[in-house]
């Protein structure tokens, strides 16, 4: 019998997974590279097994409603996703709620005129301005982008976004500061035209969770990445079923593939002896 | 490789149809029995690989197709709807996406192969040929494909790309202007480029699907290549197909698969840019503009040369030149491995691809630039200098006396044996 040999393609397959799974959890949220200081943090999400944390995504849909929604839009989103297993998870009556709390124009009735009417769960997010130019207009000329896949929008995703969030400092002796820019760690240059959006309690959590802004950043980006990969859970589910499912199917594969040889090698055998 | 037929209807449907279409008759003999050299090792496995990968493209994509909405107003919209309220469209998406990424990694994997084993040389220059024609459609579809998300690299890609043509004008001027805008359908890419390319994009995978149908009966006609590149000289060289290689290459996929999946499932934007996920924005320029991972090289060959319509003509020379490998190689053998000198060429010539691939995704200034172009001088000067060179100055080692002496090797009773014309084939495992 022939010493059984490591195959290339075995290699080169395993040298992939190797370099695969060890960066993964910084993969979809990949190293930043404008020369600024992005930290990895822990999220409960990193593959290969993470999910999101259902009381998180609450706190952080709170955070964006309260705070984000008066100038991002999300137009991705709709009332209904907040109830989706996987994501916030809110209640029906929850939901119904929510989308009652704003008003949709809807139209043309019968008389062929436009009318308002509170929002369900099938509207999608209202938006804060009518258009783009409108947000400019309310912007100081800058135009707040729509956050429904920021977080794979941006190199560094959620860190990223919790790293600009906590990022604002005084500028350092000699930047030269734009009128009405803000300096931030984290932004690419430096200056962002959008002011600091937390402080410490602008929020109230019913949950324990401490109103601070280190916790707001931390829980909008995770709900950010919920919403820009609302099927991550579900994609993670089902990875490890491939997995073990190809693992163990390479497996016999191997041993069907030395076996079917093994007959070739039996007969060379047999014509040496 | 021509072969007498020994197929036998078994049922009457089989008799029946036998003398009709006889395609059990041509999936019995080309796909089952096929001799095939016994001595092919993993690297001979990406071909069956990439006919996987075909499937699973053409297969992910008509469903995506289903959904795709092709209007600079509706592409992006279309595609984040396919993610969040198709059934299973995110799996589809992925699978798509990174699956392309995968298809590249087995063609340059074969490619590569193809090149080391000298694959190409007589009686296999048609057989190469066609792979080439393959990866140039390939390339085409892959870009058209990038393009269809309407994300700010794919507009802006779609810019760059197109607006290569436009370097026709330092020949005749007018003439390049003329043809991007005719390739465009109006005066900047817009709602009919998208269309077209959405169009192609869905026809070209059926005419890839078409040459590997010709790619595979020029396979057939000459035979595998195998390690030694020494050609099969009797029965005894060869097994049949199935089961030996059949569960060689389904033990090699499943292997491929492992990656495909790690990559689908916990990293799949790993390849991909963010930038990618802003909606095309013709009044902004992204900072960086930079394709996708498997066009890199071909990138920086591109921005290496000064010239534009150089560069272009690099470009194009870059794929071009592989047509002509079977004539550039003046080597009498096949197999590198048996080539002392060449195999060290061969080797940079890997790195200088590679090297290319980083070179690609850096800005092209500075050292970057200066190595793109050492990188690309050698790239062509591999086919052009070291080819035709090489193989004349070389002394090539020993070749084995057959493919059977070098797995088995060289028996003083092997070679007492009868000849083996006389020898009962090998049959089994054959169903």
């Amino acid at each position: 019998m022939r010493i059984a040999r490591i195959p290339a393609a075995a290699l080169v397959a395993l040298a992939g997974l190797g370099m695969v799974l060890p960066g993964a959890a910084r993969a979809e949220e990949a190293a930043n590279g404008h020369g600024s200081e992005i930290e990895a943090q822990d999220w409960s999400f990193a593959p290969p097994l993470g999910s999101f944390n259902q009381a998180q995504l609450q706190r952080g849909y709170r955070v964006y409603k309260e705070i984000c929604a008066n100038c991002h839009s999300m137009r991705f989103l709709s009332y209904r996703n907040l109830g989706e297993l996987g994501g916030p998870h809110f209640s029906p009556k929850a939901i119904e709620t929510l989308a009652a709390q704003v008003q949709v124009t809807d139209g043309p009735d019968d008389k062929g005129q436009m009318f308002q009417r509170p929002g369900r769960a099938a509207d999608p997010f209202r938006s804060p301005f009518a258009n783009d130019q409108a947000a400019r207009a309310a912007n100081n000329g800058a135009l707040p982008p729509d956050l429904s896949v920021i977080a794979k929008a941006r190199e560094g995703g959620p860190d990223y976004i919790y790293a600009l969030l906590t990022g604002y400092r005084k500028p350092p002796a000699g930047f030269d500061l734009t009128q009405g820019m803000q300096y931030n760690t984290a932004f690419p240059g430096h200056q962002i035209a959008m002011p600091n959006p937390l402080v410490d309690g602008v929020v109230p959590y019913t949950d324990g969770t401490k109103p601070t802004v280190d916790n707001y950043a931390k829980d909008v980006s995770a709900f950010l990445m919920w919403a820009a990969e609302p099927k991550l859970e579900e994609r993670h589910k089902l990875g490890a079923r491939v997995m073990i499912f190809l693992l163990v199917f390479a497996v016999i594969m191997y041993l069907s593939k030395r076996a079917v040889w093994a007959r070739l090698h039996r007969r060379d055998h047999a014509h040496n002896a | 490789m021509a072969h007498p037929s020994t197929y036998q209807p078994a049922s009457g449907i089989e008799k029946w149809l036998d003398t009709r279409l006889p395609i059990p008759r041509v999936m019995h003999d080309q796909f089952m029995v096929i001799p095939t050299p016994r001595n092919l090792n993993y690297w001979w496995t990406f071909g069956g690989i990439l006919a996987f990968m075909l499937a699973v493209q053409m297969m992910t994509g008509i469903v995506l197709a289903m959904h795709f909405v092709p209007t600079p107003e509706g592409a992006f919209d279309s595609v984040e709807k396919i993610m969040r309220d198709v059934n299973w469209g995110w799996l589809l998406r992925y699978a798509h996406a990174v699956g392309a990424s995968m298809f590249f990694l087995a063609v340059y994997i074969h490619s590569f192969r193809g090149l080391y084993y000298g694959s190409y040389k007589a009686p296999r220059e048609v057989l190469w040929i066609l792979g080439v024609v393959i990866l140039l459609l390939m390339i085409a579809t892959a870009f058209m494909g990038y393009s269809l998300v309407w994300g700010q690299m794919s507009f802006w890609a779609v810019t760059v790309i197109t607006n290569l043509f436009s370097s026709l004008d330092s020949l005749i001027p007018g003439l390049g202007t003329t043809l991007v805008e005719w390739i465009w359908g109006g005066f900047s890419v817009g709602g009919p480029t998208l269309n077209r390319l959405y169009a192609l994009h869905y026809l070209f995978p059926f005419v890839i699907a078409g040459i590997v149908i010709l790619h595979i009966w020029a396979l057939h006609v000459a035979g595998s290549n195998n390690p030694t590149g020494v050609e099969v000289k009797t029965e005894k060289d060869t097994i049949p197909f199935h089961p030996y290689y059949s569960i060689k290459d389904g033990f090699a996929l499943v292997m491929f698969l492992l990656l495909f999946a790690a990559l689908l499932f916990y990293a799949p934007n790993l390849l991909g840019h963010a930038d990618n996920y802003i909606p095309a924005n013709p009044l902004q320029t992204p900072p960086h503009i930079v394709p996708e991972w498997y066009f890199l090289p071909f990138y920086a060959i591109l921005r290496a040369i000064p010239n534009k319509l150089f560069g272009v003509i690099g470009l194009l020379g870059s794929i071009g030149v592989l047509v002509f490998i079977p004539w550039l190689d003046t080597s009498r053998i096949r197999s590198t491995r048996y080539r002392p000198i060449y195999k060290w060429f061969f080797w940079l010539f890997v790195i200088t691809c590679l090297g290319l691939g980083y070179l690609g995704s850096q800005a092209p200034e500075g050292w970057y630039l200066f190595f793109g172009r050492l990188a690309t001088f050698y790239y062509f000067a591999f086919f052009l200098l070291v080819m035709p060179i090489v193989g004349l100055i070389e002394r090539p080692k020993k070749l084995p006396g057959s493919i059977t002496q070098s797995v088995l090797g060289p028996e003083p009773s092997r070679a007492a044996e009868p000849p083996p014309a006389s020898q009962e084939p090998v049959r089994e495992g054959v169903a």
